[in-house]
Order: structure tokens, then sequence, then C-alpha cells
């Protein structure tokens, strides 16, 4: 196969269904079989556009993470704002003696 | 076979600063369920997080404090997984390029001097907890935790022994409080520990699969949690077994661990730069002022107090294993102006006695290192004599007044005054012809007898070696 620009991309294989699974599954996502296939072609011609960039060369690039290097702005350590416990309990399923109650976790 | 025993440790040290690492809510421990958690600590929709310049100077003083590189440049990443502790969906830490990388701490074993590599230590921020007990089937979220801010230290696989394991934890420590940087209190959970721990056979290079612990709160568990967990390696290698890699959970009151078995297959964290947060970048200025305003560490203070105070090393390692504990010290040997190596006696005898006794804090102490001097001062002049002085600082304890008052009061002031021991040495001498007869017969040890019956006369207020000289000149025949 060869891309609009002339490099020659190599067709990833597309990801199998166990994949899918695997990365539904860390993000907590239940998906039918019409969805595996459909999230199956998607990604996979996602992972195809990312490769193209393997053909550029990096050697010795800094991988950089932010656009900005303006670099972080740092807060003063004090205390600040407010915290309005029973509007945010509110908003909450369950809640009881001021914790919030989630189906049992039991480790 | 003859076993190696291979330990790395991952500490979490709480930072000690007011507001949490993202948002300002506070962190102070023990507060009512969710009353510290804000908006960004809940992970409410657009919120953002903002750094808290604080946790970024601590961790940097850390750094500087065990010789490591403080990149000028570290990311924040997000860790991804699924708790209902973990509002976000995922944590805000350092993965690739954390804050401090290649350190060293220096410490004490069996065989003398050693050094444990550090590996890296990165800021990250804490999750809520969970309550399991009586919720009627749920489980309970408590957010207030949620963002404190720590500083995770991971050490190389340095460590070879339980023992090694626990100086390190304890050096490190010390460290973290003379640094000011966390208040290492492991009941809080402000200073928490999980242990790597392999083994294989002696003369191997390669590493064995670990066995990652958790949940270890004292160092007395990291000890027997190590030794279980050794002897548990052990005994499945020698009968054909193999170690699983695999987090288990330490359990203080039956001695053992044992698998946790739902974290297996969660371990895919998929971490990646947090596009919330942009690169930390230091300054020079930024670092050089953490240089400046570094405290003198735990191993020069130890070294300048064997050599301005003429102490042996384990004097000095008493004295110097907390601030507080040294302040005290140099507090006391300003105020009294005599030989330190008695001030030290005093310190680390009857001070520490009675600290531990009634479980204080040399803050609580109820005798202030001017008092001490004070007393110090009187034994040191000849004024009451050591043995007197230990009642002295009982009293001086129980908060009836200064040394001086306290001898004055009590009449305790030792006699020195040559004529009136000797008009108390006559007298004894006088009652006890028969003792003296046998003295004189050459029964040497009746001497004792005499130095006892002349304390007992003086209400044990003479000066003991005074008492042996004049004695020893009357007896003669």
């Amino acid at each position: 196969m060869v891309a609009c620009n002339g490099s020659t991309l190599h067709r990833i294989p597309l990801l199998n269904a166990e994949e899918i699974e695997k990365v539904a599954h860390l993000a907590r996502l239940g998906l039918n079989r019409e969805e595996r296939e459909a999230y199956a072609l998607d990604l996979s011609r996602i992972l195809d556009l990312v490769s193209q960039m393997n053909a550029v060369a990096t050697d010795g690039v800094e991988p950089m993470t932010h656009p900005d290097e303006a670099g972080l702005r740092l807060r003063p350590d004090g205390v600040s704002g407010e915290i309005d416990r029973d509007r945010l309990l509110a908003i909450a399923p369950k809640t009881r003696d001021g914790l919030y109650l989630v189906p049992k976790v039991i480790e | 076979m003859e076993w190696e025993t291979v330990i790395g440790l991952e500490v979490h040290a709480q930072l000690k600063t007011k507001s949490k690492i993202f948002s300002g809510a506070p962190t102070a421990y023990g507060a009512a369920p969710n009353t510290q958690a804000n908006v960004v600590d809940a992970a409410l929709p657009g919120v953002l997080p903002v750094l808290n310049g604080e946790a970024v100077r601590m961790a940097a003083r850390l750094g500087l404090a065990i010789g490591a590189t403080v990149h000028k440049r570290s990311v924040f990443a997000r860790k991804n997984y699924f708790y209902p502790d973990l509002p976000k969906g995922y944590q805000i830490s350092q993965y690739e390029h954390p804050i401090v990388e290649h350190g060293r701490l220096a410490i004490t074993t069996a065989s003398g001097e050693k050094i444990i590599g550090i590996t890296r230590a990165h800021l990250e921020e804490d999750a809520g907890k969970s309550l399991h007990e009586d919720m009627g089937g749920f489980t309970g979220i408590d957010l207030n935790r949620a963002g404190t801010p720590l500083l995770e230290i991971v050490s190389e696989p340095d460590m070879r022994s339980a023992a090694e394991a626990v100086a390190y934890l304890k050096t490190l420590h010390t460290l973290v409080r003379y640094l000011e940087i966390c208040d290492g209190n492991m009941q809080e959970g402000s200073f928490r520990c999980d242990a790597n721990v392999s083994v294989r056979p002696l003369g191997e290079t390669r590493l064995g699969t670990r066995a990652e612990l958790k949940n270890i709160n004292s160092f007395r568990f990291v000890e027997r949690a190590i030794e279980y967990e050794v002897r548990r390696q052990i005994a499945l290698l020698s009968s054909g077994g193999q170690v699983r890699q695999e987090t288990r959970l330490y359990d203080s009151a039956r001695d053992e661990t044992r698998s946790m078995r739902s974290k297996e297959e969660a371990n895919d964290y998929r971490y990646f730069p947090d596009p919330d947060l942009p690169t930390l970048l230091l300054t020079d200025a930024f670092l050089a002022e953490v240089k400046d305003a570094m405290p003198e560490l735990p191993d020069a203070k130890r070294r300048r107090f064997c050599e301005q105070y003429g102490l042996s090393v384990y004097d000095a390692g008493v004295l110097t294993a907390s601030r507080e504990m040294a302040q005290y010290y140099e507090d006391a040997v300003k105020a009294a102006d005599v030989e330190p190596k008695l001030v030290a006696n005093w310190v680390t005898g009857e001070l520490a006695a009675r600290l531990n006794e009634e479980g204080l804090d040399i803050a609580c102490a109820k005798v202030t290192a001017q008092g001490l001097a004070g007393l110090v001062r009187r034994v040191a002049d000849g004024t009451v004599s050591g043995k007197m002085a230990k009642d002295v600082f009982e009293a001086m304890w129980a908060g009836e007044g200064d040394a001086d008052a306290i001898i004055g009061a009590r009449g305790l002031r030792q006699i020195s005054d040559d004529s009136a021991i000797e008009e108390v040495v006559r007298q004894v001498i006088a009652a006890n012809p028969k003792q003296l007869a046998q003295y004189r017969a050459g029964e040497e040890k009746v001497f004792t007898f005499f130095v006892g019956q002349t304390m007992k006369a003086s209400r044990g207020k003479a000066n003991p070696a005074k008492v042996n000289e004049i004695l020893k000149r009357l007896l003669a025949p």
C-alpha cells in the first residue's frame, strides 16, 4: 500500500476480537458483537494512520508531551475555596453519614 | 541449597503541605468524612488541577538530600484504573519523567555502612478511603485523603535481608522528618511501605520472580512480613514449585502474607501524559533556593557531634535520631557550659528513659533543655552527687521547680567540706570499734562498711570521693 505522500505503509493486521475485548474491559465498556467488529475496524485504521509516523526519522528527537513548553504554573500552598459537602453528597445516588455509598467492593 | 534474599522498597511519603497537591482543599488528618474534598478532589466535570508549589519544593529537597538528579523537566501522567475511591478513574502520577532520579542512601548494617540506590522519587496524588464494615452491604467512600500529595520513593533491589530493609526504612524515615517534608506517622499512613521480595540461589545474578507485599504499617511488620515471605518462597522453590509474580497482603494478626487475586489482571494502567498539566519546568533559581534552605542532614550532624562534642558514634547516633532530640541536646550543652559528654549521658540516660517510659516525644519533655543544663551543672561542680541528681531530676520531671530550688528545698547539697566530713567519719569510727579492729587486722573489705555508714550518717550528702579519702586517712593504724 502506498500513501498519498508516497511512503510505503505496512498494513497492520486488524485487531482481533480478544484484543478488542481486553481494551473494552479495561475501559469498562460493554460491547455487543456488531460494536466489537466496528471498533476493530476503526481502531485498526487509527493505528494504521499513526503508523505512518514510523516512517519519519526521529532519532535524537525528544518526545514532546505538550505543545506548550511555557511550563506548569505553581500554586502557593494554602487552603482556598469552599467545600459544600452537602451539595456534593446530594449528587450521589446513595450516601450515609457523610459517606458516598457504592456497590460493595471486596478485596 | 543456600538462598539469597533480594529486596526493593517503595515508600509512599505523604508530604506535609497544608493543601492538596492539585486543589486548595485542606489535608488535615481525621476530619469528618468528605469535609476536606472539594470539587477537584471529587472530580466533578470541568475542574482542572493546579499544582501545589510546596509539594514540588519538598520533592526537590529530598532529591538534593539523597544526592539525586532533580530534573528541571518532569511530566505528570495519568495512571488509569477503576476503583470507587478514585473518582476521576485515573491517578495523576509521574511515569516516564519523574522529578527525582538516581539517588542513594547510606544505611548502617551489622557489617558496617552500606549504600542503597534510590531509583526514583515521583510526585503523585493519594486516593480516597474505602470503608467496607457496617455499610449495610455497601462500600462507603471518604474522599478526604483524595488528592493528598505523595512522594513515592523507589529503591533499587539492593537489600539482602529483612534487617537491611528495616535499616533503610528507618534511615529514610529519619531523613524525611529532618527535611520537614513528611510527619512520618505510620499509624496514620503518612509513611507507607510496599516491599518487593524475591529469592535466588546464592551466586545467581539474575533476579528471581518477586512478590509485592502491601499493607505494612510498622517497622516491626516490615521485618516480619519479609521474613515470612522469604520462608514461603524458599519452601516453594525447594519443593519444585515456582513463585508467582503477584501482590500479596500482609496480615499482621496471622503473621502471614496472602495473595490478592483480584488485582492480578488489572495491571495495565495505560499511562499517558496528562493533557491538563503542562510540563513541570524548574529553574536554576528555584533549585538554588531549595538548596539554600536545606537543614543539616542526619549524617553530617552525627559526624559533627562526634567531632565537636567528643561523643562516641553510638551517642551521636542516639542524639541525632531526630532533629528535635539534636536541638534539645545542643541547647542543653550551650546552657550548661560543662563537659558535653556529661550532658549526653543525661540526655541519652535519664531523659530518654523517662520519655520512653511515658511514651512521650522529646517535644513534650517535662524537663526543658535549660532545666536539664541547670542540673548537670550542679553535678559537674560537685553540689550534688550523681545519685542525688537522679532524685532531683525526678522532682524536676514532677514539676517541683528547677534544680537549684529542689536542691535547696530538700537540703540535698552535697557536703564537700573536709572538716564537716571528718567530724562524721570520727563519729562513725567511734561507734564501731569491732569493725575498726577487723579493718586494722587486715580485713580490708570492712572499708565499704565504713563508707556505707558514713554516707548513711550524712544522709547521702557527703561527697563520696572525699569520704573515701578521709576514711583511708583516719582508719589507718
